[in-house]
């Protein structure tokens, strides 16, 4: 009996000894944090993709709650519905942004661009435009290797293995801007986001001259000029032998799609043509 | 004992047997060169002429485009026909001069008699100051500017002078024909380099598959009492420059340092002889030899080539593109693979391998089994195994911690990788990047 | 020229002589002379056991690979056929096949492909199913059929820590084993560590080509020397000698064979060093002071625990590692 008295009081008086202890470890390392930044990261996506330039939806929440002026800040994945919730929640006023979506800029599939060698190092988009200008003609486009897809976390690209090019799934692209990062050569660009996955934009980034590119590449910008001619709105600008759509300017009258000899300014997501206009369609899907 | 570095290396097959026993050929003027700008490390030159200008032999085409830069001349007599951007060996588009030849008319004060001139007294400034207006880099490979290499920085002192004359990299010969045919002119150009540097000291560091050279070179240099050759026991990478410092004179060259914090400079062996023709003959680096070979060639050659003289050219020369797979610039260790065989030779051109269709291809890839070949082999003691999973894992804070930086690209790991890993692959992405990193900390520091 | 495609990959170009499939198949060369032992002591049933347990390793690892893995065979490597041969020589020679079929299932299915198959995992399959036998099957792994030199069933090593338990002193135990005989592979134990000579040969060749390095197997069978030696130089008639330690149980097998295993031992040097030693002195202490006569299996997956530790600390020499910050 005595041992069993022995026992329950030393061990309740353990209990009560270590209680004590860890209350006053715990007072004394307590870290007083704004209970706001756990409630901002709630309504964020939770992704932490990294899109709005932080390491993590926590950071990005620390940010919102610390800052006065939260205009600089937006999470692409939440998109303005997200922000507004979460700027109402702190009282402070959200950033609208338009909704965007990541374009692959370069149509250089196996038949339109053939290949000149074959790569065979470490199959990393990094580890090919480190060591070379490509296995095609053309230095600037597509590697095909998908350095995006890894680094896409939303499951939105994938390398379409008709083409040897990434396609983007509008549906779950969140345009957090991971693949635009992760590209070497620089193709990906997040553009606007039109309602029926309209899109119109220069399929190409090659700033060769006209005939090298298009020695290379069937469907390559050999930057001609025509499509600035004859682009309304004055939305497209040629640089470097390359043209380039300005989506802010650009009012998706697809004259410039018409215009374009090779073929390098695409359209997707619009009506059938009427059949006086088809021709050019198809001479760009050959 | 013979001498050798410290730790790792490897011993891969020399393959030297298919062209050391070609002395070496001139190369025969081509129609065209395209000579480009960039043919060293450091700022691009700028160039002198436009289209339309005639231009003599050893003329200057392009000016250093900064201190670590490098003058650039015309290697033929004729018309610029193009001043652009012209594909270099790996496709990539770089600005060129491209010159339509024309006979062959030198530039005045170029002695072209090759006889053997006493080198009367220069001060080391006159040399160096040579060393630069010739345009004269580093011929092993890395091609960085020699006037820089011979600039001692300030609170420094170089104790001695290695001629490295080792040529590690298997199949190429043609800093060991140099070496046969050209020996006394290559000691005088040792002789000049260490007027420059200032020291009396020189070594000359040969691997032991090369006992003529060593031979040859023990005798001519039996009259010069400041001169020693040094046999080395051949491993892989002895040819660099942290592995040969170690080898030749037993002191490291300090992780982040440079070879003049042991007090050494290198130079190799082409390198030296380009010195002595330019300093004796005012003959700029316009040309060099170049090892052509590979087993699937009829006659491997060494050739004196004109820089800028297209690779196809020299390939076609000793025996064409037949059963090929893989062309390389350089040895089969460093040398980059090339996607456009027209591009032109360079100041740093060895060589260009052919690989058989056979051997052009890795094999498949297996994974790691951990069994340490790669951590034994490394010459810098590095473990490859895990900076190329860092890499992968894009965890740069921890690469840098293991010291990526210290990686000398020689390939020693991914030679020894039983499971095929591309091991150097990756590493070299992650060199590159922490590399960044640590250049922009030190600019935010000042 | 452009109709020829050239490859373009990142130097070097060349490739050693190293192969995994090579030197998976230098192992097992280097344990053939230990299995031509292990059927001269026991006959044709040895070598009836160390094939179906091949088999059966080989089929665990290709059904894991097709079915569960869903991944290209790896069988090609050859290291479940080393598993196979390793696993048969850690059992007796008239084990029960369906035992041998439950640690190949353990082996391979459980101890390397559970943790994503060749390089990947931490402990040594050979071993963990030997110890989950042992344990599992006390009886069975401990009963050893009576060799073709008619020697006792019990183990050298068993039968001298029974009889130096019961107070037997040493010089009286050592009339009863030859150390002769022991190197030579006439002793009672596990198939394939009955030969000292087989297995040293083993070793030679696994040094001339270069598979392993001297560091793990000396410095295991060193430190137990060292560690025997002293406990015998205290008291020659309590303890046995050095040289029956180094030539009893899996002293052998376990120092060349199963601690040098690449993927559970580290990677450098030091690293391998200080695993050794570990091996070396854990082994020891089982052996004096356990309750089991032989150690080796366990030390080594003790050790194998420890390796990822050794290499996080253990780091290779680096050239031109600069000392302290002046």
């Amino acid at each position: 009996m005595g041992s069993l008295v022995t026992t329950v009081l030393v061990v309740s008086g353990l209990g009560a000894l270590l209680a004590l202890l860890l209350y006053l470890v715990a007072k004394k390392f307590k870290v007083v944090e704004d209970p706001r930044i756990d409630q901002v990261e709630k309504m964020l996506p939770g992704a932490n993709c990294g899109g709005c330039g932080f390491a993590g939806c926590r950071g990005m929440s620390e940010a919102l709650v610390a800052r006065d002026d939260i205009s600089s800040l937006y999470c692409p994945v939440g998109g303005g519905e997200c922000m507004k919730q979460i700027a109402s929640y702190l009282g402070k006023a959200a950033a609208e942004r338009e909704p965007m979506v990541a374009v692959v800029r370069c149509a250089g599939s196996c038949e339109n661009r053939p290949k000149t060698n074959r790569f065979d190092g470490a199959s990393s988009c990094l580890v090919a435009s480190s060591l070379y200008a490509g296995d095609t003609g053309c230095s600037f486009g597509c590697l095909g290797l998908g350095d995006c897809v890894a680094k896409c976390d939303f499951d939105a690209l994938h390398i379409n293995p008709a083409t040897g090019l990434p396609e983007v799934d509008e549906e779950k692209c969140t345009a957090c801007g991971a693949c635009t990062k992760a590209c070497p050569k620089h193709i990906i660009e997040l553009r606007k986001k039109a309602p029926k996955e309209r899109k119109i934009y220069v399929s190409c980034v090659n700033k060769d001259k006209g005939a090298v590119a298009r020695k290379a590449c069937k469907v390559a910008c050999i930057g001609c000029g025509k499509c600035a001619k004859v682009c309304p709105f004055e939305a497209i600008t040629v640089e470097n032998n390359l043209a380039y759509i300005d989506y802010a300017k650009c009012k998706m009258c697809r004259k410039c799609v018409v215009e374009c000899p090779t073929g390098a300014i695409v359209e997707f997501g619009f009506p059938p043509r009427k059949v006086a206009e088809v021709e050019p369609q198809t001479a760009k899907t050959e | 004992m013979m001498k050798t570095f410290p730790i790792g290396g490897i011993h891969p097959s020399d393959c030297k047997k298919y062209s050391k026993d070609s002395a070496i050929e001139q190369f025969p003027i081509p129609a065209s060169v395209t000579i480009p700008l960039s043919q060293h490390i450091g700022a691009p030159a700028v160039a002198t002429v436009a289209k339309g200008d005639k231009v003599l032999v050893g003329q200057v085409i392009a000016t250093a485009g900064g201190f670590v830069s490098s003058n650039i001349h015309s290697s033929v007599s004729g018309t610029v026909t193009a001043v652009d951007d012209r594909p270099d060996a790996q496709g990539n588009m770089k600005p060129a001069i491209t010159i339509a030849v024309e006979g062959d008319e030198w530039l005045e004060g170029i002695e072209r008699d090759g006889a053997q001139k006493s080198l009367g007294s220069l001060t080391a400034e006159e040399i160096v100051a040579k060393v630069k207006e010739m345009g004269i880099v580093g011929m092993g490979g890395a091609t960085f500017p020699t006037h820089v290499k011979l600039s001692i920085p300030n609170g420094k002192k170089a104790e001695c002078l290695i001629i490295n004359a080792v040529e590690c990299e298997p199949y190429l010969t043609a800093d060991y024909r140099v070496m046969l045919e050209r020996g006394e002119d290559l000691l005088a150009g040792a002789q000049l380099l260490a007027t420059a540097i200032g020291v009396d000291k020189i070594y000359i560091g040969i691997e032991n598959n090369k006992p003529d050279a060593i031979k040859y070179l023990q005798a001519l240099a039996k009259s010069q009492t400041n001169v020693r050759i040094v046999p080395l026991k051949m491993r892989y990478p002895q040819g660099g420059e942290k592995q040969l410092i170690a080898a030749v004179t037993g002191r490291e060259v300090p992780s982040g340092g440079l070879p003049i914090d042991v007090g050494a400079v290198v130079q190799n062996v082409g390198t030296a002889l380009a010195v002595y023709e330019a300093v004796v003959f005012n003959k700029p680096l316009i040309e060099r030899v170049v090892t052509v070979t590979g087993s699937t060639l009829a006659s491997p050659k060494n050739l004196l080539v004109r820089v800028g003289t297209p690779m196809s050219a020299l390939i076609e020369y000793c025996g064409g593109m037949e059963g090929v797979g893989k062309v390389g610039a350089g040895g089969p260790m460093m040398g980059r693979a090339v996607s456009n065989i027209d591009a032109p030779v360079t100041k740093g051109t060895s060589g260009v391998l052919l690989i058989p269709t056979e051997d052009a291809l890795r094999q498949t890839e297996g994974s790691c089994i951990r069994c340490a070949k790669c951590v034994e082999a490394c010459p810098m003691g590095l473990e490859p195994y895990l900076l190329s999973t860092l890499t992968q894992r894009g965890d740069y804070e921890e690469l840098e911690a293991h010291y990526i930086a210290d990686c000398i690209e020689c390939g020693c790991c991914t030679f020894s990788c039983p499971s095929y890993l591309p091991l150097l692959d990756w590493v070299r992405i992650g060199k590159a990047e922490v590399m960044k990193r640590m250049r922009e900390r030190a600019a935010a520091k000042k | 020229m452009s109709s020829q495609k050239l490859v373009i990959s990142p130097a070097p170009h060349t490739h050693g002589s190293n192969d995994t499939t090579r030197m998976m198949g230098d192992v097992l060369i280097a344990l053939l002379p230990a299995l031509v032992v292990a059927v001269l002591a026991y006959g044709f049933r040895a070598f009836v056991v160390t094939a179906f347990s091949v088999v059966c390793c080989v089929l665990v690892e290709w059904m894991v690979q097709k079915f569960m893995l869903k991944g290209p065979s790896t069988l090609g490597n050859l290291s479940a056929v080393v598993t196979g041969v390793l696993l048969a020589f850690n059992l007796p020679a008239d084990i029960n096949l369906g035992l041998v079929a439950i640690g190949a299932v353990v082996a391979i299915g459980i101890a390397k492909m559970t943790f994503g198959g060749l390089g990947k995992n931490p402990f040594n399959p050979a071993l963990v199913a030997r110890v989950f036998l042992l344990i599992a099957f006390p009886v069975a792994m401990t009963s050893f059929p009576e060799a073709a030199n008619a020697v006792t069933g019990a183990t050298p090593l068993s039968m001298a820590k029974e009889a130096l338990a019961a107070g037997e002193p040493v010089s009286s135990v050592m009339q009863r084993v030859s150390l002769v005989d022991m190197s030579l592979g006439i002793q009672s134990g596990s198939m394939g560590e009955i030969s000292v000579v087989a297995l040293l040969l083993g070793f030679v060749w696994l040094l001339v080509r270069r598979v392993i390095s001297w560091h793990i197997p000396v410095c295991v069978l060193g430190t137990m020397a060292i560690f025997a030696g002293i406990t015998w130089a205290i008291s020659p008639e309590e303890y046995m000698s050095p040289l029956f330690h180094l030539c009893s149980g899996g002293a052998m097998l376990g120092a060349i064979f199963m601690a040098t295993d690449y993927v559970t031992s580290p990677m450098t040097k030091k690293g391998m060093v200080l695993y050794a030693v570990g091996i070396g002195a854990i082994t020891m202490l089982i052996r004096l002071l356990g309750a089991y006569p032989e150690g080796m299996s366990f030390a080594i997956l003790i050790m194998n625990a420890l390796v990822p530790l050794i290499d996080k600390y253990m780091r290779p020499r680096r050239f031109g590692a600069v000392r302290s910050k002046k």
